[in-house]
């Protein structure tokens, strides 16, 4: 199979590339587009990506595959490949460090940001903090985020305004902690959210929802976010 | 300083999962100088995939539950040598480490009442063993390591710890007075070399299951931290001792959480018998992991393998429902269509014992202080150097690790290592010196990787390392068999030493990463292995052949191995619990 990929290295490219590799998938099996990559690192050990888990959960490898966004380790070629090519690019829209390695940096600071941690003036108690499964169903599809950038990297508004919309991760994780019976700065929240670029650049085209590999939903998030913004505003 | 920049820190931790995040968190809390280094970013540590839960007596979903039972199943899990001092530590402090788990925001599953949902896992008793099966894992579904990653990560935000993520620790920088003052890292994305410098360095490095061929660890578990603390001379403790998890998916190795089998999951062989009914009568599919891995290997030896080759057997959990299934294993259904290719709500899923978890490391006190021993066999503090989490044996797993106990082993002597720097720093130690020679030790080992024209690759080497560890140190192991595998080891070692880094550019270069990497893992496998041969006898995960008894009366005891000599060596495991009788050992059934 012939495998493109993406090559820049800062120290000695004045621009990137893409460079092809002939890799030999063993007994036609379906390979993860991860195992692919270790295949080429074993020709040339100079092609770089980040990789940890290789299960899925842990967001290193967010990585653009035949176009579309998503984390090479749980993306077998045969959801990818056709005519037996496999073009690997990194995410769009981030300064690349080096060939598949982007910088995040300006993802985190906006997940920084939104203060993704619980905040509760309450006294603490002796045990846990109660909370009803249904109060704690709200927050399924929204804590199980892995960082991965996919969608955010995948986003017009975020590639527009990443210094000012937080994007889809970020949003989804401050709605996570909006969401939370046991949080108790809700309004510090949405206040820290009310102008005009955080949330409302949202144009609402779901392309982030079209890729998170852990199928979940920031648009629907950032709905939610909208209307108790306005709920507040009123 | 030999042409490197120095930093300073009160407190530098070596790792981002877990143990070294909540070791942070204490520290920078009391407004110490912490940093934390990571070779990748904190949320992407293994801990992150840690899937059935913490196993605590916060008395939750039995409400008259009893750390002491916890106690109890665990000296006995050990297999006698997990030392009770720790563990009752680790049991009693374990309810407040989750608490404050919870109260950081750790979204946990919850029970009507609105506590904490638990669930039942191997191992786990009522009343000393005589009460019946407990419930004692607290989960956030089965996804209870990204829960409690992603918490920690974001308390240590809240609290400003200072993160050099991405960035590896090569070396630990040891003065002529033995005491560690800190540590050679190189900054992935540019390639810089520098020494951190600090009055207390914590190894949490996490594992190496990266030594087998077959492993539901993360490619990043290396044992790093291992590595970096037998070149600075310090011996290591139980390194024989690996468990095999009994539900690695096929051919992946993907982790099938033990939580399937406390949900109501179980085994079948070919014949689709529920086999473990006849090993482990009374606690069937629930009996210690060791136990289960052991009985699993021995249907497929006997025939009763399921598949072409009958070389594994398989996991039933369609009866469960697909209701209970989506709400309490949402990420099992994920991996097995994934990995698997099979949908656990209709068909059973295809497993086979898989290396998981390392019992053995870096030998410390409950205060985290890494250990080494005097002329006359008893424990001498090394000064400066602090272990946790996985990569530290405190002892609270002995020969055999029960489910969710690593993740409170985590909260609980990170917290405890925290602690204790925090007080050995507020009484005013003073910053120890290294001089330039000192200093060699990991720049040398980096310049002769920087320099090297000639050498095999660095994935060959690997390759090959972990079959042999593979074949001859699995779940059976038998005397002249290691002895075979020794040799080819120690065929290795001048290989290993000299690979060829092809790529030698400074930004963000992995692949002088994994040539470091293969160099700890090597250091791990061949510690791994001498310990294996020395220890005639079985206990917990270390099942010989040729050994095929417990021996209390000369293995009642840590194994030490020294790496300077390469020679294996005992230290007493602690019988003496402070405020409960001692647990004497008993022969061990399920
Ligand atoms: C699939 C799976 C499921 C599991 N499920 C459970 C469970 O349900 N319950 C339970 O109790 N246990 C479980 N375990 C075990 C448990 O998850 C691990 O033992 C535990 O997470 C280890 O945590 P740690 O803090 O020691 O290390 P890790 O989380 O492995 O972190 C190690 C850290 O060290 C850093 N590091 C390593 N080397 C270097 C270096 N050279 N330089 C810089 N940084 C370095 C890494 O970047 C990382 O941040 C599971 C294990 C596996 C494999
Ligand atoms: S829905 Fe909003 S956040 Fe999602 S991709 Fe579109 S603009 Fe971005
Ligand atoms: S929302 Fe999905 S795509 Fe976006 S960072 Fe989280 S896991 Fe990745
Ligand atoms: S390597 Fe962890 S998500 Fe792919």
């Amino acid at each position: 199979m012939l495998v493109s990929v993406y090559r820049y290295n800062p120290e000695t490219d004045l621009k990137p590339s893409m460079q092809d590799y002939q890799v030999e998938i063993p007994g036609g099996k379906d390979l993860m587009v991860l195992d692919v990559l270790a295949l080429v690192k074993e020709q040339d050990d100079s092609v770089t990506y980040r990789r940890s888990c290789r299960e899925g959960v842990c967001g290193s490898d967010g990585m653009n595959i035949n176009g579309v966004n998503g984390l090479a380790c749980i993306t077998p070629l045969s959801e990818v490949v056709k005519n037996d090519k496999l073009v690997l690019r990194p995410l769009p829209g981030l300064p690349v460090i080096r060939d598949l390695v982007v910088d995040m940096s300006i993802f985190y600071k906006q997940y920084e940001r939104i203060e993704p941690y619980l905040q509760n003036d309450d006294p603490v108690p002796a045990i846990e903090r109660l909370q009803s499964p249904e109060d704690r169903a709200k927050l399924d599809g929204l804590y199980e985020c892995i960082l991965c950038a996919c969608c955010s990297t995948n986003c017009p508004s975020f590639w527009w305004n990443p210094e000012k919309f937080v994007g889809p991760a970020g949003l989804l994780q401050a709605y996570r902690f909006l969401a939370d019976s046991r949080d108790t700065h809700t309004d510090e929240r949405l206040a820290n959210l009310e102008d005009p670029f955080s949330v409302f650049r949202c144009r609402g085209i779901m392309n982030c929802v079209a890729v998170c590999p852990k199928g979940l939903n920031p648009t629907k998030a950032i709905g939610h976010i909208r209307e108790m913004l306005m709920e507040r505003g009123a | 300083m030999a042409n490197i920049r120095t930093m300073t820190f009160d407190g530098v931790i070596v790792g981002g999962g877990g143990s070294g995040l909540r070791a942070a968190l204490e520290l920078s809390q009391s407004g110490y100088k912490t940093a934390v280094i990571s070779k990748v970013f904190p949320t992407r540590s293994h801990t992150v995939s840690a899937q059935g839960g913490i196993t605590c007596a916060i008395a939750s979903t039995e409400p008259d539950d009893d750390w002491r039972w916890h106690m109890y199943d665990t000296v006995k899990g050990s297999d006698y040598i997990g030392d009770q001092d720790a563990i009752e530590y680790m049991c009693s402090e374990g309810p407040q480490a989750v608490f404050e788990l919870e109260h950081m925001g750790l979204p946990f599953s919850r029970n009507e009442d609105g506590r904490i949902y638990q669930r039942p896992f191997g191992g786990q008793s009522r009343e000393y063993g005589k009460g019946g099966q407990a419930a004692r894992t607290c989960a956030a579904a089965d996804r209870t390591g990204h829960a409690l990653l992603h918490t920690l990560y974001q308390a240590n935000l809240k609290n400003n710890t200072v993160f050099f993520n991405e960035w590896y620790a090569v070396d630990l920088v040891k003065n002529q007075q033995g005491h560690v003052v800190g540590l050679i890292a190189i900054c992935i994305e540019d390639g810089e070399v520098v020494f951190i410098k600090s009055k207390a360095t914590v190894l949490a490095t996490g594992g190496a299951g990266r030594i087998y061929a077959s492993t539901t660890n993360a490619l990043i578990n290396t044992g790093d931290g291992i590595g970096m603390a037998m070149r600075a001379g310090v011996p290591q403790q139980d390194m024989e001792m690996w468990q095999f998890h009994p539900t690695g998916i096929y051919g992946a190795g993907t982790l099938i959480t033990e939580g399937s089998r406390g949900e109501g999951g179980y085994l079948v062989n070919k014949d689709g018998e529920r086999f473990m009914e006849r090993y482990a009568p009374n606690a069937k599919d629930l009996a210690g992991r060791d136990v289960v891995a052991r009985s699993m290997v021995l249907e497929i030896l006997e025939g009763r393998g399921v598949g072409p080759e009958a070389d594994h057997v398989l996991l039933k959990l369609d009866h469960l429902g697909e209701k209970v299934l989506n709400d309490k294993l949402p990420g099992i259904l994920e991996l097995s269509r994934t990995f698997a290719h099979v949908d656990p709500v209709k068909e059973p899923i295809p497993v086979v014992p898989t290396c998981h978890y390392m019992m053995g490391g870096i030998p410390t006190n409950i205060h985290g202080q890494a250990l080494g021993q005097n002329a006359d066999g008893s424990d001498r503090v090394i000064g400066g150097l602090y272990a946790c989490g996985e990569a530290a044996c405190v002892s609270v797993h002995g020969a055999n690790r029960l489910g969710g106990n690593s993740l409170l082993d985590l909260v609980v002597f990170g917290r405890a290592s925290g602690i204790y720097i925090e007080k050995m720093l507020s009484s005013g130690v003073e910053q120890q010196e290294a001089s330039d020679s000192d200093l060699e030790l990991g720049l040398s080992r980096l310049d002769k990787l920087n320099q090297s024209s000639s050498g095999e690759k660095v994935a060959d080497l690997r390759k090959e390392l972990q079959v042999i560890m593979q074949n001859h140190f699995g779940v059976f192991r038998k005397g002249d068999f290691m002895r075979e595998g020794i040799k080819k080891l120690q065929a290795m070692r001048e290989r290993i030493e000299n690979p060829h880094l092809q790529d030698k550019s400074n930004a963000f270069n992995t692949a002088r990463i994994e040539a470091l990497e293969l160099q700890n893992l090597f250091e791990v496998a061949e510690a791994t292995a001498i310990a294996a041969e020395g220890r005639e006898e079985s206990r917990g995960a270390h099942a010989r052949d040729d050994f095929t008894e417990r021996d209390d009366e000369n293995w009642l005891c840590h194994s030490m191995y020294y790496p300077e000599t390469k020679t294996l060596g005992k230290r007493k495991v602690n019988f003496a619990p402070k405020t409960v009788p001692t647990f004497e050992p008993m022969i061990r059934t399920y």
